[in-house]
């Protein structure tokens, strides 16, 4: 089948979404008053070393200013591989037509 | 996995960078030689690195209550082998720590060992294994980079474990830290193996010369696969 692996990968995809939605509504129903799910594991591991007592001894020199800021840069930073991915593929694929 | 600023103490941070720097060296001296001797590899390159931008960038909320994110380094891994791979995830890892705060300079070590060394080292092996004992191509692929995420993440938790023993032990801690990490990353492993074999599928398609100038695939496995997508 041409498109078989495109449709598996969709397939995937969706489901991942659908647990995701199916997870979510289950752990906001169990969450109370001004606690957030769905932070990142990197935060979890690092409270989880605070949580013994440890201090880090250095701080990032430079951290955003605020959620927006990162994940403005976040979003270039996709962006910028995704231009490069787009180019690359189209290149390949104009030469391809043209040769 | 990017183990934050500052949260690896003296000696372990300093540990982690000489053991990555040969890596690092290696895969610049590889560098050297690829631009020099294989030019029409370069935009694969291009596309190996981007892609460790894109898959790095996105947090994806996995099952279990937080969220984690792709290494993407899989597939540079598998096209170049663990030094130039490591190259690429010293890129990205830097624009994390500079820009993002995401990381840091302090664990840069750490982090270039687990993302870029350790996955795609593992990444390279299956993928050579999985050709030469005939395995589907394609799977191959899926196999190779979704146990690099995944080892990504059991390296980061191995050098937290070793770092912070706490009273449990290295066996206690590490543990506790692969619950955190490598649980939550099992679903986007899938993923990414996922998205990753079918950029693969896209490269046969569109430049299998390349694939067979850096002996990844024989012509004639580059002719069925494609026979068998037509």
């Amino acid at each position: 089948m041409k498109y078989g692996m495109e449709i598996a990968v969709a397939a995937l995809i969706i489901v991942f979404a659908a647990v995701f939605l199916f997870q979510d509504a289950a752990i906001q129903a169990s969450l109370g008053d001004g606690e957030e799910a769905w932070g990142g594991a990197d935060g979890e591991a690092a409270d989880l070393i605070e949580a013994s007592g440890y201090e880090p001894w250095i701080e990032p020199f430079w951290a955003p200013p605020s959620g927006e800021i990162e994940s403005l840069l976040f979003a270039l930073q996709a962006a910028i591989g995704a231009v490069i991915i787009g180019y690359t593929f189209g290149y390949w694929r104009g030469s391809r037509k043209t040769a | 996995m990017h183990i934050m600023e500052g949260f690896l103490p003296s000696p372990w941070w300093q540990v982690w960078f000489l053991v990555s720097l040969p890596f690092i060296i290696i895969g610049l001296y590889q560098l050297n030689r690829l631009v020099q001797e294989k030019r029409e590899a370069l935009p694969l390159l291009a596309v190996a690195g981007a892609f460790v931008f894109v898959l790095s960038s996105l947090k994806l909320p996995s099952f279990n209550g937080s969220c984690s994110h792709p290494t993407g380094t899989g597939l540079g891994g598998v096209l170049f082998g663990p030094c130039i791979a490591a190259v690429l995830g010293l890129i990205v890892l830097v624009f994390q720590a500079v820009f993002l705060a995401h990381g840091g300079i302090t664990t840069l070590g750490a982090n270039v060992f687990s993302m870029g060394i350790a996955g795609p080292a593992v990444a390279y092996l299956i993928y050579k294994a999985g050709t030469r004992a005939g395995v589907n191509t394609y799977a191959t692929i899926f196999l190779a980079a979704a146990l690099a995420d995944l080892v990504t993440y059991v390296v980061t938790s191995v050098q937290l474990a070793l770092a912070f023993p706490g009273t449990a032990g290295f066996l206690g801690a590490f543990s506790a830290f692969a619950a955190i990490f490598a649980v939550t990353q099992v679903p986007l492993a899938i993923i990414e193996g996922a998205v990753i074999m079918l950029v693969f599928k896209y490269i046969v398609q569109l430049k299998p010369e390349i694939l067979t100038r850096l002996d990844l695939l024989s012509e004639s496995t580059i002719r069925k696969l494609r026979e068998a997508a037509a």
